[in-house]
């Protein structure tokens, strides 16, 4: 780990309690959800941490507590280093503060995240869907939705699947 | 003794009306220039001088649906695009016929899941669909004159 990246990694270690944990050399730090945002802040005024290069979600479904983790990646241009910030969202109430007061760009990745996973951002000035048509129920990407729609056919059973299959007019 | 052998070389013969007005269907028929996905790609392919789909009538792709009378729906349809093409389908003037090209626009192909259609077929009367993933340009072609066929047996009562 670069001198620039540890003291970074230093500072958040002891002053939020972060957990770090490190694979090939990528740094994850694992942080607190109401601290996201000071960390966040200090990341990019003071450690040159400037673009949120990517903000996705993992489920770690039938796991209660943390049920969901958001995955933030920044990027400093001015040392050329990456740092994964990771923060636990349980599943009765998942909700973190929203990024787009600090990066901008946060904004439509808060969206899809809302779409697909159905997690709420305080403070998202425009929390629509972004991808999903509108009137769609559910959040898909959630591991508790079912993959299939339709059950796989076989002679045995296809006769019954087309049976209940909407059919269009002219 | 018809009429055929008193008109002798005059330069006309008699058919049925519901024979040539088929017949002139089949012959300028235009498809409607959309493409969904990789299909898509094939049906250009289709068209392009290599296979030149317009030996059989199909000169060129209008970027209108109120200009043609064929819809290739050459690739999956999702849930989103649904709306669309129906909407697509319902401005185009009858008389007018639907091609489901491939696995994914027939049944859903390999996208068994909540974003794609399981068939166009729920959004689109079809009338002829091709298998394939994706269907060679000639598959798509002979998919076309099986529909050219279709549309030859059509009789004067389906007109209205």
């Amino acid at each position: 780990m670069k001198n620039h990246l540890q003291t970074a990694v230093d500072l958040i270690q002891k002053k939020y309690n972060g957990e770090l944990s490190s694979f090939r050399g990528h740094i994850t730090l694992l942080i607190k959800s109401e601290f996201i945002l000071e960390v966040c802040q200090i990341l990019r005024d003071d450690f040159s941490f400037e673009v949120l290069v990517d903000e996705t979600v993992v489920d770690y479904w039938r796991r209660k507590e943390p049920r969901f983790q958001v995955v933030y990646q920044l990027h400093s241009r001015q040392h050329d280093e990456r740092i994964f910030l990771r923060t636990p969202i349980s599943e009765d109430d998942p909700n973190t503060s929203s990024l787009v007061s600090i990066y901008p760009n946060a904004n439509w990745y808060e969206r899809e995240i809302w779409d697909l996973f159905g997690i709420r951002f305080e403070g998202h000035p425009d929390l629509r869907r972004l991808l999903l048509p509108k009137g769609w129920e559910g959040h898909p990407l959630r591991k508790d939705v079912p993959i299939k729609v339709e059950e796989t056919r076989f002679t045995f059973n296809n006769d019954e699947i087309d049976r209940g299959k909407p059919r269009a007019e002219n | 003794m018809g009429l055929e052998e008193k008109a002798g070389n005059l330069g006309f013969f008699t058919t049925t009306l519901e024979n040539v007005v088929n017949w002139s269907r089949t012959r300028a028929m235009w498809p409607l220039l959309s493409g969904l996905a990789c299909c898509a790609i094939e049906m250009m392919s289709a068209q392009s001088s290599h296979y030149d789909m317009s030996r059989f009538g199909m000169e060129l792709m209008r970027a209108s649906p109120r200009q043609s009378d064929l819809l290739i729906v050459a690739g999956r349809v999702t849930n989103k695009m649904a709306p669309v093409l129906r909407r697509l389908y319902d401005q185009m003037p009858a008389p007018k016929w639907v091609i489901a090209m491939g696995d994914c626009a027939s049944n859903g192909g390999v996208f068994n899941n909540y974003a794609i259609l399981q068939g166009v077929d729920e959004v689109l009367p079809v009338d002829v669909y091709v298998a394939g993933c994706p269907p060679r340009p000639e598959a798509l072609i002979h998919g076309i004159l099986v529909l050219y066929d279709k549309v030859q047996q059509e009789s004067i009562t389906e007109w209205a």
